[in-house]
């Protein structure tokens, strides 16, 4: 469901991903945290669910995610609320990367 | 006598003996000089440019790596005197980003989102703006990669087995580990199975890894040598990683970890006495930041 407070965030998906989102490389969803722009992605393409989450629902490890540049792991994690016009970068966490310089 | 010259030679470990009978062996690639499998393909590379005039003192080393390879690069570049440039996904760790500064390289990143096809077409990009300026090695598609693997890794397998190898298991990034290795084994004994290990999503934390499937294919992939498939999750591969820490004393990086689990997993369908031979790429040091770990 959608909350009331819902702000509309594009969501950034990398290359490995796309062949679940019909080839686009970001989609938009209105939602009021990162956790409920994910859930909204993973309603769009059903099929990317698997891939961003393990058995248990829980954002598998080595996904990064970046809003506007920031990783929410390092910050307040995937109940981050999100403003109007943020950015959501989906990004592989190879080998524990994660500074965007 | 160069760093170059201690490349290869490495040791083979015996690491599990599965309940059948079923011996694992791993090459331990962590003991090439800069700390990786990638030391082969790279001394391959750069011995033949040299040779053929292709790499002069002028010209900078340029490729496209997720991050062993660059290492490489940089490290012999530094010991023989040539500049070197990377193209490097944002993303790579930064232990590695460390690394290559302490060589001197120079780190050209490229978008996190497209790994390491982005950096590939970034250093294509960059050589044919420039191709006077670079020597472009290019590791996906240059022969001498697989070769490296073809004259010396799968020379040394069929020796250190005493010719009894009966399975070798790898995964692949460029592919010319699996791809050199696999081809000589099979002309030494044409009974070898050589089976490619896989992520089991296009998302994988497998560091150097490439699913096939969703990415640019190299040039010298060959789909021929593969006798079957195996397929590991990062997570599964993860707790490969750490059980080799603690219960053989080898701290790997996870694309090693999950080459182990791949053997582990044939090891499963095998009869006893056979012998399987599988790749340790990279030893744990350069994944310390990982929460692998924690």
């Amino acid at each position: 469901m959608t909350s009331s407070n819902s702000q509309l965030v594009t969501i950034q998906l990398p290359t490995a991903l796309r062949t679940f989102t019909d080839g686009l490389s970001e989609v938009k969803v209105e939602a009021a945290t990162v956790e409920e722009s994910l859930n909204k992605l993973t309603e769009l393409y059903v099929d990317l669910k698997r891939h961003l989450f393990d058995d248990d629902g829980k954002l598998r490890s080595f996904v990064n995610i970046f809003l506007n540049d920031e990783n929410i792991r390092t910050e307040n994690g995937i109940v981050t609320k999100i403003k109007s016009g943020d950015v959501i970068m989906l990004i592989p966490a190879i080998a524990g990367g994660v500074v965007i310089e | 006598m160069t760093i170059l010259e201690t490349v290869g030679r490495t040791p083979l470990l015996p690491i599990f003996e599965g309940n059948k009978g079923t011996r694992i062996f791993a090459k331990a690639e962590f003991f090439n000089p800069s700390g990786s499998v990638k030391d082969r393909a790279v001394k391959g590379m750069l011995d033949d440019a040299i040779k053929s005039g292709k790499l002069t003192k002028e010209k900078i080393i340029l490729d496209a790596t997720s991050g062993n390879t660059g290492i490489a690069y940089a490290m012999f570049g530094a010991a023989l005197g040539y500049k070197v440039a990377l193209c490097l996904p944002a993303n790579a760790s930064k232990e590695r980003k460390r690394l290559l500064k302490i060589y001197q390289a120079e780190i050209i990143p490229t978008s996190p989102l497209e790994s390491s096809d982005g950096a590939l077409l970034k250093a294509r990009q960059l050589y044919n703006e420039n191709p006077e300026k670079y020597y472009y090695p290019d590791q996906y598609n240059n022969n001498e990669n697989w070769k490296a693997h073809y004259n010396n890794t799968a020379a040394e397998i069929w020796e250190q087995t005493n010719q009894k190898i009966t399975h070798f298991v790898a995964g692949m990034g460029t592919s010319g580990t699996f791809t050199g290795t696999a081809r000589r084994l099979k002309e030494f004994n044409p009974s070898i199975k050589t089976i490619p290990m896989q992520p089991e999503s296009p998302l994988h934390g497998l560091e150097g890894m490439k699913h096939m499937a969703s990415t640019i294919l190299p040039g010298f992939y060959d789909p021929t040598l593969f006798d079957g498939q195996i397929n590991v999750s990062t997570e599964e591969a993860k707790k490969m990683t750490r059980k080799l820490a603690e219960e053989t004393g080898l701290f790997v990086g996870v694309s090693s970890g999950a080459n182990v689990l791949a053997a582990v997993k044939l090891a499963e369908k095998l009869s006893p006495n056979e012998i399987i031979v599988t790749i340790l790429c990279d030893n744990g040091h350069r994944y310390l930041s990982d929460e692998l770990w924690d």
